[in-house]
């Protein structure tokens, strides 16, 4: 059974459509993540589970139960905000505290598992302190100890990462995945950040303009988008216009620059009946060869360095096909590298090529 | 560093020209002599006792602190209920609502005053203690709404989500996060509620009921027989009291709001 059903929700505010009819089912002990640009309608649709927004239509099922009237203080679903949102006026020990208070648990069960979530997330020194004692992400894992003390029946997770130093949030991430294994809660996950998404997601769910865009494992995703949004947010890719076309048999895609591009016939599928077709390939997937390197079996292209944009183990090149730019990322090595106006052999494999479709 | 002499002394200059003549009425209600003169003759706290002693004037302290202290209560309580209606919700026409809320605080007093005062003939109400009551409500009202919504704005409202979500009803979130988190604001409301009452002159002579004095219109009525040094003991009490009570309640308020951080 799942645990936790969308079916079919609508949010409206007035004229403007926040999130269009949208269904989902997420799995028990499932670490789900919304993902997309602001206001792509995540954070509505995380606030319609919370019951902080109304539906405008739809259903949202906890646990089988409809709980679209369920007021918020009854719903049993522990949420954790981006600002943290601790109570300043109260101790961490009474912050965590808080909501076992008001389900009447007895007072030496409820300092034990006070004291159990406190040791859950490492912080068990810091009870009797306040929260503006604390630093950021010390405060984070306060809020995740509150919410998951109550042991909801799912915990909502309102992008806890963004408010962090960049250093911190990875240790976070890491950490918040741990918990969420270790304790095995159903996890809804709203962020922006690609990477934070593909690392701790069971399931990606991708939205834009209110809509859902692909829905999977992250690799999957990944690998394989659906959509030209999805080509387009997740990683860095190269996405050209291209025509159906076949050569011996072969179906693929002809795009300025490259030609013709052999695709395999799961690829070719996902154009049938769309009115236009993209070719996609990921900037990573592209090698830069100086122009004299042996040939091998991938397709290849002569094109100019335009710029250069080193990022440590990482290098990004520009480059000029033709008349076309493409992104390329590169493992940076240290016998070859390249500069601007140098002439280079562009290659990538056809296998990792990616046809999406558009209406 | 010439032009700083310059700005420290004219400084101390303006601060002795606002607070000299408070020492002299302080000083010389210690003063053991009839007439206010200088030097002082003698250390006496006769005025006190003699002051403790007009009936008058005990009764006019006991009608400015009711008034103060009902006025407090009120206009907090009302200031509270508003701020949280203005900024909490989604109130139509909030935006005139809270300018009609601080208009009290632009006018001037004395046109408030005549204001209220013919309005209150037009309706052939008749003057009362409820009156003047009101009266002060309505413009210690603006000062109350400012102190609460300034700090409303600032809690922010994902706590009180957060404890909504985690099972507190909307009102036990009020009570319980909310309100803890305004008490500095509520505080100040109160206390300015209290002091804005006590030494109100201008609005109380329009709107007392004959008969009723309070403690400013107290001493206006008897500057205008005599100047008795007895006034001075009383101003001395005046200023305790309004001086006083804040320190009192920022002292307090500093307390609860040790606390919060944010």
């Amino acid at each position: 059974m799942s645990a936790v059903k969308l079916h079919n929700i609508v949010k409206k505010f007035g004229a403007f459509t926040a999130v269009h009819p949208m269904s989902l089912d997420i799995p028990e002990r499932s670490f789900v993540t919304l993902l997309g640009p602001s206001g792509c309608g995540k954070t509505t649709t995380l606030r319609m589970v919370a019951g902080l927004l109304d539906p405008t239509e739809g259903d949202i099922l906890v646990a089988g139960r409809q709980i679209n009237d369920v007021p918020i203080h009854k719903r049993n679903l522990g949420i954790v905000f981006q600002n943290y949102a601790l109570f300043p006026h109260k101790t961490v020990a009474d912050n965590v505290a808080f909501g076992l208070k008001h389900r009447n648990i007895p007072k030496e069960e409820r300092n034990r598992r006070v004291a159990e979530a406190l040791e859950l997330v490492q912080l068990p020194h810091l009870a009797n302190s306040y929260p503006k004692q604390l630093s950021g992400g010390q405060q984070q894992r306060i809020a995740l100890a509150r919410a998951i003390v109550i042991e909801p029946d799912v915990l909502l997770l309102d992008e806890p990462l963004s408010a962090l130093d960049a250093n911190l949030r990875e240790d976070m991430r890491v950490e918040l995945k741990r918990i969420q294994e270790q304790i095995g809660i159903t996890t809804i996950f709203v962020t922006h950040d690609q990477s934070e998404a593909l690392a701790m997601s069971d399931i990606l769910v991708v939205m834009s303009n209110g809509r859902v865009e692909q829905v999977g494992a992250p690799k999957e995703i990944y690998s394989n988008p659906t959509s030209r949004f999805v080509a387009d947010f997740l990683g860095t890719s190269n996405i050209l216009e291209a025509e159906i076309t076949s050569e011996g048999g072969q179906s693929g895609l002809t795009a300025a620059a490259v030609g013709f591009v052999p695709l395999r016939d799961e690829q070719m599928a996902k154009l049938a009946g769309r009115a236009k077709a993209y070719l996609v390939i990921r900037a990573e997937k592209i090698d830069i060869l100086p122009l004299d390197a042996g040939p091998d079996a991938r397709l290849s292209f002569e094109g100019t360095i335009e710029a250069v944009d080193y990022q440590g183990q990482l290098v990004r090149y520009f480059v000029d096909v033709q008349g076309m730019k493409f992104q390329v990322l590169n493992m940076l090595s240290g016998t070859t590298s390249f500069e601007d106006g140098d002439r280079v052999s562009v290659r990538f494999d056809s296998q990792d090529c990616v046809a999406v479709g558009e209406d | 560093m010439m032009g700083w002499g310059v700005i420290r002394l004219w400084t101390i200059l303006v601060y002795i020209f606002m607070f000299l003549p408070v020492a002299v009425v302080v000083l010389l209600s210690f003063n053991a002599n009839q007439f206010g003169s200088f030097p002082v003759t003698g250390l006496s706290f006769r005025w006190f006792v003699e002051l403790a002693e007009n009936e008058a004037i005990i009764r006019a302290f006991k009608t400015s602190l009711l008034l103060g202290v009902l006025t407090a209560f009120i206009s907090t309580t009302l200031g509270v209920l508003a701020s949280l209606a203005l900024v909490r919700y989604k109130v139509p026409g909030g935006n005139f609502i809270s300018t009609l809320l601080i208009a009290p605080i632009l006018v001037p007093e004395v046109v408030l005053a005549v204001a209220l005062l013919l309005f209150l003939n037009f309706l052939s109400v008749h003057k009362s203690f409820f009156m003047l009551l009101m009266g002060h409500v309505i413009f210690t009202l603006p000062f109350v709404v400012l102190v609460v919504q300034a700090r409303l704005i600032g809690i922010r409202r994902d706590v009180e989500e957060a404890a909504m979500s985690l099972g507190a009803t909307p009102v036990q979130t009020f009570f319980q996060i909310t309100l803890p988190l305004l008490a500095p604001a509520v505080f100040a409301g109160m206390l300015f509620s209290f002091t804005i009452s006590f030494d109100d002159i201008t609005g109380t002579l329009f709107w007392k009921p004959g008969g009723v004095e309070t403690v400013p219109t107290q001493i206006f009525a008897m500057l205008r027989n005599s100047i008795s040094p007895e006034i001075n003991a009383l101003g001395s009490v005046m200023i305790f009291f309004t001086v006083g009570v804040p320190l009192l309640g920022a002292a307090i308020a500093r307390r609860l709001g040790n606390h919060q951080g944010r």
